[in-house]
């Protein structure tokens, strides 16, 4: 059986290499996790979403916000066409203001990487796959295996997995556990690289913040690179205080094994003010060093025009409205 | 052409039904002749039909988590509003209220006046009935226990059919105390006089009030009140109008249909055409529509 | 405002780091037309003193003086209760509904004016824009939409049927939540059918005096409110006055003490709510990050200028380390500085009297031995302004630990067993609140039934509500504000 130690380098001789020794020790572990008060952790988070961005900060985070998008389709209909389309979209997001950055990766489909990897030849947009049966990740663990494998041998630079959230609502985290490891096994490639992996929770599934603390600090010590909340298809993605909650998952486990995780709000998220207001949290409760597209990303598709039109209206005076903006 | 000896003419209204925060016609397309007490016509009001009781009932359900799920405070503020609106209006209900009840203007208007002050009576109840319909029990034993009402949900209303001010603020009477604990209603509208009340609607609708709260229908009593008595979905009903609309015997057959799934009846008064609205309303109707619930919590290290 | 231009370099990176907020400041002028002189508001008017000696209203974050106002004399306040009593006959004869609704509009017109407010008070007392703008001023609208809806409702409240108004109520003030106080003296008073004279503390008179202006928009009958300003001379002439009913008072304990003295043999009826030294109690299963927000929201909200401030951390020796680790992490994100800046946490001092009683207290902390840590932030140069501060290794028998410090100053204290965080949280001659963390409900109610103080607040901090009542225990004063029980102290029962 793989341990902890063997999958998340710095963990060893953080007194958390045996929490995954096996399953009595990993639930004990988890249960024992500080509790998170509800109330408190919405105020907090409601708080911060008061701050005033305004002026210099709002470019500065405009520009971050943009350089931190996994710009996403995740479509039954996504074709070729339109996957290109959401490259040159990617690599040059405000056609008429070279200035504006590129995003961070596109985000996509495991059918669809070759052709996105293509599309970004020549820049570092990093191209990102869905899979392990994404997005319900009802498969077969070797399905779910395969499917990794098939998006890392197309060429996918980071891979975004499910978690099955059946198995971890009835208990069973250490199966849980072991579906990452061995997914993050799947992600190696043959020259001795791994693609990045992030890991999703769907924390509109798991419903209590009390979860999201678990299946944060489960998902770390099995290895992950990036937790990630939401795919986008449930009712409720992305939230401040769930995001902020994972904030401080990462913020702790860096303080007690030196490891660090990023982390990835994903869906929901559409206006630069909402934006904003995840900068803000990562500020303030991280700092510096998650404030860079290495360890902060946003899912999210519509939030990239709304950000350029912030961005020509700080440039130009003016409010700028949908049809100056490119749709792809 | 501007000296040309023409009366202008007034553009009518089309009374609608009020449901679920929207203004449908009847589902059964018709109408009927609603007049003034020497017979005269008014408009034509939209006739409800079972259908459209149905309806309301499920735009009813659907508020009701929303609005129970508002602070006390903040239901506070919409029934305020309401007030501040409908004081906004007060000449256009002091003339339904005349036509609608056969009554001088003047009298009209001190009901209407009335009624906007019974909207802040219950305003200023929202936030205060817990204090006095709940509280600590000191139970013998090592437990905190705390007694909380709770609004019970749904409310079909027949609304008052007789009796002075009923058109109005016997409406508003019923309605208010309903809906100041978070609980939604459904009300069939005084037959004879429903202009009033479809009005009163369009308020509503402008107040904050979310969709839904305040369903209101006008036609046959007869019709609209048992859908609601044997509605499975309807938690209580308030009978007030029933004795005046179609006799003991209907109210008698309501409150047995809705003993089929337990419902909270308030019954009507005996003789409602002397009911006088403009008596001071009392906490009787605002703790009709509450349940109880009651809490215990072990205290220890 | 600004008057330079932001020339920094488009990622400029001050203090704060990578991400650091640019300036957002509220417009001062949005606090309205200040006048340079303010007399007092007696029997609906603006009136002159009848003395000649005035005092000054500074902005405590610039020194700049905003408004000179009179220093009200026995005079003044002979005029204001005779102005009060006068018009006591007819408003406490008008039934309760025609009251409330005098009281409806005077809330909705605090909603409508809730900016202007928001600004001229922190412009007056020092405080930040965000907590004026998001709690003092919805809070003060929300007391009086309360109290409106109490006024025709009294025979309801649990007192008998009818309950009377005592007659005139005189009420002085503190200046760290001045309007608030107001609202939470004034509200009750007038539902129940009182009049008022109100005097509001000498360091921040500039929201009364605008309160004044909106009765006059609500139509209020002349003289059922009165503001009489001055400093503690203007607020004993207005409690000795032989014909007020009722003294209501809030403010430090030795004044509550003097006033009680005073009005000892009167038929005057009298409620105080005063000083404090609140213990904030947290286990070792507390929920930590939210813990430590309380201790933070507990100390630090108003800069700590809160009679019921957590200002005693008593927290559970085995999570000491883990805890203070959080804290001071915590504190180090606080934005000390303008507090017309909307991002702007800890504001200034409210005066430099204030100020000097705080630095008095934390210098005696380290001399007892107590060890004192800050965060790295820098202060303004002009204004007063202290550092959110934390001091370790504090005992029951250090001022510190003892005296109420009203300032942005935190004292940790450990305990090892429920037993022991009971008995030191209540080994103080205050008893106004308590905090408790801990996931454990069981344990919350225990502690709850334990602790000798008038609110106790669990998984949370510095919550106030009109429906809830508030006061103290022991010497925090008597009597109840807020609530149902709030009616109490301006009934004859």
């Amino acid at each position: 059986m793989s341990t902890v130690a063997a999958n998340a380098p710095g963990v060893a001789g953080s007194g958390l290499q045996d929490v995954a020794a096996s399953e009595a020790s990993l639930r004990r572990f988890l249960h024992g996790l500080p509790g998170v008060d509800q109330v408190g952790l919405e105020a907090r988070a409601a708080a911060l979403g008061t701050r005033s961005i305004k002026t210099t900060a709002k470019a500065y985070a405009i520009d971050l916000a943009i350089s931190m998008i996994d710009l996403t389709t995740l479509e039954g209909a996504d074709t070729v066409g339109k996957v290109r389309a959401l490259c040159a979209k990617g690599r040059t997001p405000d056609p008429t203001d070279p200035t504006t950055p590129r995003v961070a990766a596109i985000c996509v489909y495991p059918d669809m990487v070759a052709t996105a990897k293509a599309a970004l030849r020549g820049t570092d947009i990093q191209v990102a796959s869905v899979a392990t049966a994404f997005p319900a990740g009802r498969a077969a663990l070797p399905v779910k295996l395969a499917d990794t494998a098939d998006a890392v041998a197309a060429g996918a630079d980071e891979i975004d997995m499910v978690i099955d959230r059946g198995a971890f609502l009835s208990g069973r985290y250490f199966d849980v556990f072991h579906e990452i490891v061995a997914v993050k096994e799947a992600c190696k490639r043959p020259d001795g690289t791994s693609a990045h992996l992030k890991v999703i929770f769907e924390t509109g599934e798991l419903q209590t913040y009390d979860n999201v603390r678990r299946v944060s600090w489960l998902a770390m010590l099995a290895g992950a690179d990036f937790i990630k909340t939401s795919t986008g298809k449930v009712a409720v993605n992305a939230t401040p205080p769930v995001t902020l909650l994972m904030l401080e998952a990462v913020r702790d486990f860096k303080a007690q094994t030196g490891v660090q995780v990023g982390v990835k709000p994903a869906g929901g998220i559409k206006t630069t003010k909402d934006a904003m207001k995840y900068l803000v949290m990562v500020n303030e409760t991280l700092g510096d060093d998650w404030l860079t597209p290495h360890w902060f990303r946003f899912g999210a598709s519509s939030l990239l025009n709304d950000l350029l039109m912030q961005r020509q209206k700080l440039t130009t005076g003016r409010y700028s409205g949908p049809d100056y903006v490119t749709v792809d | 052409m501007s000296d040309t000896t023409y009366a202008r003419l007034d553009v009518l209204k089309t009374y609608k039904l009020y449901v679920g925060g929207k203004f449908p016609r009847s589902e059964s397309g018709r109408v009927y002749e609603v007049t003034d007490a020497k017979g005269e016509w008014l408009a034509n009001a939209p006739l409800g039909t079972r259908k459209d009781a149905r309806d309301a009932v499920l735009a009813a359900r659907a508020a009701v988590k929303g609005w129970s799920g508002t602070t006390a405070y903040n239901r506070g503020q919409v029934l305020y509003r309401v007030a501040e609106m409908l004081q906004g209006r007060r000449e256009q209900f002091a003339a339904e209220v005349s036509a609608a009840e056969g009554i001088g203007p003047k009298k009209a208007a001190a009901l209407v006046d009335a009624a906007i002050d019974r909207w802040i009576w219950y305003a200023g109840w929202t936030d205060k009935v817990a204090q006095i319909a709940g509280g600590a029990n000191p139970v013998a034993g090592p437990f905190f226990n705390l007694s909380t009402p709770e609004p019970t949900g749904v409310v079909g209303i027949v609304a008052p059919q007789a009796g002075y001010g009923h058109s109005l603020l016997g409406l508003v009477s019923v309605i208010a105390p309903a809906i100041a604990t978070g609980n939604t209603v459904v009300v069939a509208a005084a037959a004879d006089a429903p202009l009033p009340a479809l009005s009163l609607g369009e308020v509503l609708a402008t107040s904050d009030v979310p969709g839904g709260v305040v369903n209101i229908i006008s036609g046959r009593t007869a019709d609209i009140a048992p859908t609601l008595a044997s509605h499975q979905d309807v938690n209580a009903l308030d009978l007030t109008g029933a004795i005046a609309a179609d006799g003991p015997g209907a109210a008698r057959a309501l409150e047995a249909a809705a003993a089929d799934t337990l419902k909270r009846v308030v019954r009507p008064e005996l003789d409602p055409f002397a009911q006088d609205w403009t008596n001071a309303p009392g906490t009787d109707r605002l703790l009709s529509f509450l349940e109880t619930k009651t809490v215990w919590h072990p205290m220890g290290i | 405002m600004a008057k330079k231009k932001n020339t920094e370099e488009p990622t400029a990176k001050p203090a704060g780091g990578l991400f650091a907020y640019a300036p957002a400041p509220e417009s001062s002028a949005a606090a309205g037309d200040i006048a340079t002189s303010y007399g007092h508001f007696i029997g609906g008017e603006f009136v002159d003193s009848s003395g000649s000696e005035a005092l000054k209203t500074v902005n405590p974050a610039t020194e700049q003086v905003l408004a000179e106002f009179a220093q009200g004399t026995d005079e003044d306040v002979d005029r204001a209760v005779a102005a009060a009593r006068k018009a006591f006959a007819d408003w406490s004869a008008l039934p309760g509904s025609e009251r409330g609704k005098y009281l409806f509009r005077i809330a909705r017109i605090i909603q409508e004016r809730s900016r202007e407010l928001a600004v001229l008070e922190s412009i007056d007392n020092g405080k930040p824009i965000r907590e004026t703008r998001d709690f003092d001023i919805p809070t003060v609208a929300a007391w009086f939409f309360y109290y409106a809806g109490w006024a025709d409702k009294l025979d309801y409240a649990g007192f008998g049927p009818n309950p009377r108004p005592l007659g005139v109520a005189g009420q002085v003030i503190p200046w760290n939540f001045p309007l608030m106080m107001l609202a939470w003296k004034i509200a009750p008073a007038l539902a129940t059918g009182n009049t008022v004279v109100l005097k509001p503390a000498e360091t921040t008179p500039l929201t009364a005096l605008r309160f004044a202006e909106i009765c006059r928009q609500a139509g209020l009958p002349k003289g059922v409110v009165n503001i009489v300003t001055g400093d503690g001379r203007t607020g004993a002439a207005l409690t000795a006055h032989p014909d007020v009913n009722k003294v209501a008072f809030t403010g430090s304990t030795p004044v509550g003490r003097a006033i009680a003295k005073q009005l000892a043999g009167s038929r005057k009826k009298l409620s105080l709510e005063l000083g404090g030294k609140a213990a904030n109690i947290v286990f070792d299963d507390a929920p930590i990050d939210q813990a430590v927000e309380g201790i933070v929201n507990g100390i630090f909200f108003n800069q700590g200028h809160v009679c019921c401030a957590g200002s005693r951390l008593l927290v559970q020796e085995s999570i000491q380390d883990e805890l203070l680790d959080a804290l001071k992490r915590r504190m180090a994100t606080l934005r000390v500085g303008d507090p017309l800046d909307k991002n702007t946490d800890i504001g200034a001092i409210n005066s430099a009297a204030q100020l000097a009683r705080i630095t008095e207290l934390t210098d005696a902390g380290e001399a007892e031995g107590a060890e004192r840590w800050s965060p790295d932030c820098e202060l303004p140069g002009t204004g007063f302004w202290f550092k959110p501060t934390l001091f370790t290794g504090v005992s029951q028998a250090h001022r510190i630990a003892q005296e109420e410090i009203f300032g942005p100053v935190l004292s940790v204290l450990t305990f090892r067993t429920p037993a022991e965080a009971v008995d030191k949280a209540n080994n103080t001659p205050y008893g106004l609140s308590a905090g408790i963390w801990t996931e454990k409900g069981s344990r919350i109610l225990w502690t709850a039934s334990r602790l000798k103080a008038g609110v106790v607040w669990a998984n949370t901090f510095n919550k106030f509500d009109p429906t809830s009542p508030f006061g103290g225990y022991k010497e925090s004063g008597y009597g109840r504000e807020g609530g149902r029980h709030g009616l109490e102290a301006y009934l004859d029962v």
